[in-house]
């Protein structure tokens, strides 16, 4: 009963579906020519540059056209790792030393040169990523990947969650706060017209795009950063059954 | 040229079909888990290739670190090996 009820719902869901592809017409160019000023795509391509003053035409369509999107991604992300750290945290006094042998002098050494390099990497891909290819959720993951190292190559490394707390909350609240900025001055959410907007190509540029972009990489990297801390910190649980065909 | 260049793109996505179903088909989970990240790479070298920058850095940087450690964390903490007998899923409720 329950089978036919998810095959009916399933059937149901291909039909509205297939209708719903049905009356796109594959096959054609529906981005449109630069040429051809009625497109979506064209109107991104020519008026970018002179309206926000931004190099990237792909960060000013994430952050600034689709700003908002860019919002609930941020707070997918968010809560995704809230609702990781709600059943994997631990205290303080339940914490439980890592199973692990310590790692060799080579991993430590090596971990040790290159995060400071790794993270000026990331921080440079979310300043310019209004100038480059890159931007808050690329810089953000390659700062958590450095921090990454540091938790696998030091037991003894820890990050506090009340810093990356801190940090995730006041970058959501700038991030926030430009819109509404934008809402109150423009007229609409995350409105960009009303910043000051720099000279085309230079770092200072693109109105709040590039503080848009700062906020969301620190917020990224804090989150990615707490959620690797808490996974790596998950102390072994004896009630796990050990696997019978190990060989 | 542009023949050359599509045809590398072509043999990339092949090889990329064939490192997933590997990674299906393995039994050794940390095998499958290092091939899922072979599969992040050889993507982001695929969206290079299309001009697309911006999603190969994040396929780079989420796809083939964050996740694949993320897994092999996992699997430190659970089990190495599938097992054939296991019931997948929730659905182990019938017994």
């Amino acid at each position: 009963m329950k089978k036919f009820f998810v095959i009916a719902l399933l059937a149901i869901l291909g039909f509205y579906l297939t209708i719903a592809f049905l009356q796109i017409p594959f096959g054609q160019n529906r981005l449109g020519q630069p040429q051809d000023e009625a497109t979506v795509g064209a109107y991104y391509l020519n008026n970018t540059k002179e309206k926000s003053a931004v190099s990237n035409v792909v960060t000013a369509i994430v952050v600034n056209y689709r700003g908002f999107d860019t919002l609930g991604e941020v707070t997918v992300l968010f809560l995704a790792s809230t609702g990781l750290a709600s059943i994997l945290y631990r205290r303080k006094e339940e914490e439980v030393e890592r199973i692990n042998k310590p790692s060799s002098s080579l991993l430590q050494t090596g971990s040790k040169f290159l995060f400071p390099l790794v993270v000026l990497l990331g921080i440079y891909v979310f300043i310019h990523g209004h100038l480059t290819p890159g931007g808050g959720f690329q810089g953000g993951a390659i700062i958590a990947t450095g921090f990454l190292l540091m938790l696998i190559a030091y037991q003894k490394y820890h990050v506090s969650h009340s810093m990356l707390t801190w940090v995730e909350s006041l970058a959501g609240v700038l991030f926030v706060s430009i819109g509404l900025w934008g809402l109150i001055t423009g007229g609409t959410f995350l409105e960009n017209s009303y910043f000051p907007k720099g000279v085309l190509n230079s770092l200072i540029s693109g109105g709040a795009i590039p503080i848009i972009y700062i906020a969301v990489g620190f917020k990224v990297a804090a989150e990615l950063t707490g959620v690797l801390d808490i996974l790596l910190n998950t102390k072994e649980e004896k009630s796990v059954p050990s696997n019978q065909n190990e060989k | 040229m542009i023949y050359v260049y599509t045809g590398a793109i072509v043999l990339l996505a092949m090889l990329l079909v064939y490192v997933a179903l590997y990674a299906i088909r393995q039994k050794d989970l940390l095998y499958a888990v290092i091939a899922t990240g072979v599969v992040s790479l050889i993507l982001s070298i695929v969206f290079l290739m299309l001009q697309a920058p911006d999603v190969a850095l994040t396929e780079a940087a989420i796809g083939i670190a964050l996740t694949t450690i993320a897994f092999v964390i996992t699997i430190r903490n659970t089990a190495r090996y599938e097992n054939d007998n296991a019931q997948s899923g929730f659905n182990n409720k019938k017994e």
